[in-house]
């Protein structure tokens, strides 16, 4: 099963077999404006729902990015702290963060696809 | 640097190290010739300092200096940060030789006046904040928050209150307050504000009761009011009676005061302790012209924790300053002497100079240039929340960003016309966010010329010029910088490494 699922906070998780990718959305990144540094966790580190896996700092504000899943920090994406452009490609190709072995995906039903994300996005704006 | 550079009376400026040229003195004196030492001390050394005489260095910092923008050039709306006129009558009383030549280590005896001085704007702050306890020793506004924190954090320590760990504060908070908090070893727990621009019961009460049905983990609350959106908190007093029923303390961010003084009394809608920008509301210099002064405002309570001095009044009218001997619970000292004392002079002669009415009078025409302004304009700018607001009006982008021009945009616009952009992108509680404080100092005829500007840039933008703005601006010395590579590649050094 493979899978994009969203947050509130404007993450965006794809969901390959028991490991999932973590990023922020393209709304998130047109909100942030230019960036300027992203700050990525060591892997390794076990995570709950909710805990901040990344910092993402543009020019106007720093953003926490917060894990929607449980699991244990597997990979961060080392490239994309000089290459920040990468940060609007794909999540399943380069504009992932981090990688987490999820250690409990229960909290991922919760979260939105992308038919419900974009009325999310209508209704917020 | 040629004089090529140089046009219309516009001076460009070399670093100090680039004028220095050649076998030149300056602060270093030449080499003594045919003069045998009668000292022993054969060689004289070199300082490492530039090699220019004192007219080029006079020259250099003033040339610099006109680059400058100041209250004293023009309007200043940044919001948030009350840039008010400082009236020259302050830097009159200032300069009085007793005030201005007091030395913090003469004999208190000898210095009575001063502290009279002190003791009086401690009355007046006290009066005005209805909180009764006084220290004005701390050296800014952030330094004032950390020193009214520590206060809290000593209550609890001296109470035996080990398990309140987390301050709350609302998301549209000025940065410092969860900074303050984490200093002072405090887990920060957001309020939510969205949607509503204020502090709601509801989203109060789920913050406090997050952990503890009884909020019995909390050790206080920051809270600014009106507050980062230019909002009175209309909810404070409800909210304030629920942190005090769970134990917690009220720090109120005193750098809206502006907007209430001699209307509403902190300590009214709950406020424990809240520290005062006297370079906000009191009209001292903001840096540069001045270091800042923040005192602190607390509850008799807390009065017994917050740092000392403090200046008392003898039963034989003489006055002293109190020190950690005479008041044991005290947190400490938490600055040199009893703090910016030529701040002090010059916060008390506005006060004198404007009365009780005249600081009333204040706040009034702050609240009513602020809803001037948004009147105006809101029809050309997105306004989040209704007003009336207090005394600084929020706009965004929204109807610009459709045409392509953002809130960067407006800013540096407003710089290639002629004046220092209002507080941009904060708060954060919203996108694009513009918080606009024109402060009671200007007349109306600034305010129409400035409101003027911003719908002719409005304008600019509903007619499809996006393009025009992103060069803005251009007639300034220095024309669009690169924000992400000034942040990615600053140049940290003068010249390269050799």
């Amino acid at each position: 099963m493979a899978d994009f699922k969203y947050t509130k906070d404007h993450e965006c998780v794809y969901v390959d077999g028991d490991i999932a990718s973590v990023g922020i959305t393209q709304h998130a990144q047109d909100a942030l404006g230019d960036l300027v540094f992203i700050e990525l966790p060591e892997t390794g580190k076990s995570v709950v729902v909710g805990d901040e896996v990344a910092v993402v700092e543009s020019v106007k504000t720093a953003a926490e990015v917060y894990t929607p899943v449980a699991g244990e920090i597997v990979e961060v994406n080392t490239p994309i702290s000089d290459e920040l452009e990468l940060i609007s490609s794909p999540i399943n190709e380069n504009g992932w963060l981090v990688k987490l072995k999820i250690s409990d995906a229960s909290a991922l039903n919760a979260l939105m696809d992308s038919a419900a994300y974009d009325a999310y996005l209508k209704e917020i704006d | 640097m040629t004089n090529a550079e140089n046009r219309g009376l516009h001076y460009e400026e070399s670093l100090l190290w680039e004028k220095e040229q050649g076998d030149t003195s300056g602060v270093d004196l030449p080499p003594l010739e045919n003069m045998p030492s009668r000292t022993g001390v054969e060689q004289r050394k070199t300082i490492g300092l530039p090699q220019l005489s004192e007219p080029e260095i006079v020259r250099h910092f003033v040339r610099m200096s006109t680059w400058n923008y100041s209250i004293d050039h023009g309007f200043f709306p940044l919001g948030s940060c009350t840039m008010k006129h400082n009236p020259r009558l302050n830097e009159k009383v200032a300069r009085l030789s007793g005030f201005a030549h007091a030395h913090p280590m003469q004999p208190v005896s000898t210095a009575q006046g001063a502290l009279e001085l002190m003791h009086e704007l401690q009355h007046w702050l006290a009066e005005l904040t209805g909180l009764p306890g006084v220290c004005l020793s701390p050296a800014a506004g952030a330094h004032g928050e950390l020193a009214g924190m520590m206060t809290i954090a000593r209550a609890h320590e001296q109470q035996g209150n080990a398990h309140k760990k987390i301050i709350l504060t609302p998301d549209s908070s000025h940065g410092t307050n969860p900074a303050t908090a984490v200093m002072c070893g405090y887990e920060v727990r957001s309020i939510s504000t969205k949607g509503t621009g204020r502090l709601t019961v509801e989203a109060f009460k789920e913050a406090l009761y997050k952990t503890d049905d009884k909020g019995a983990d909390i050790a206080g609350m920051m809270v600014t009011n009106p507050n980062t959106c230019g909002l009175f908190e209309t909810n404070i007093l409800e909210i304030s009676d629920l942190l005090h029923e769970a134990g917690g303390y009220f720090y109120c961010d005193g750098a809206n005061f502006n907007a209430v003084v001699g209307k509403v009394r902190p300590a009214d809608f709950g406020a424990d302790v809240m520290h005062i920008n006297l370079h906000k509301t009191f009209s001292t210099p903001h840096g540069g012209g001045g270091p800042g002064s923040g005192p602190i405002c607390c509850t008799e309570e807390l009065a017994q924790y917050m740092p000392v001095p403090t200046v008392i009044k003898a039963e034989d009218g003489s006055y002293a300053l109190e020190g950690v001997d005479d008041r044991p619970t005290t947190l400490g000292v938490l600055k040199a002497f009893q703090g910016q004392f030529g701040m002090h002079v010059r916060a008390l002669s506005y006060m004198m100079s404007h009365g009780a009415d005249g600081l009333q009078q204040v706040s009034e025409d702050a609240v009513l240039n602020a809803n001037y302004v948004l009147k105006q304009l809101s029809d050309d700018y997105h306004v989040p929340f209704d007003g009336p607001c207090m005394h600084e009006c929020l706009l965004t982008d929204k109807k610009q960003k459709e045409y392509g021009v953002s809130t960067l945009d407006i800013a540096k616009a407003l710089v290639e016309y002629g004046y220092h952009p209002m507080t941009i992108y904060f708060p954060l509680v919203l996108q694009g966010t513009m918080l606009i404080e024109p402060t009671e100092t200007e007349s109306k005829e600034t305010l129409d010329s400035f409101i003027e500007t911003m719908k002719n840039i409005a304008a600019d933008a509903r007619d499809g010029r996006a393009d025009k703005f992103h060069d803005f601006p251009v007639s300034s010395p220095r024309k669009r910088l690169d924000e992400v590579k000034a942040a990615r590649k600053p140049v940290l050094r003068w010249k390269e490494v050799a």
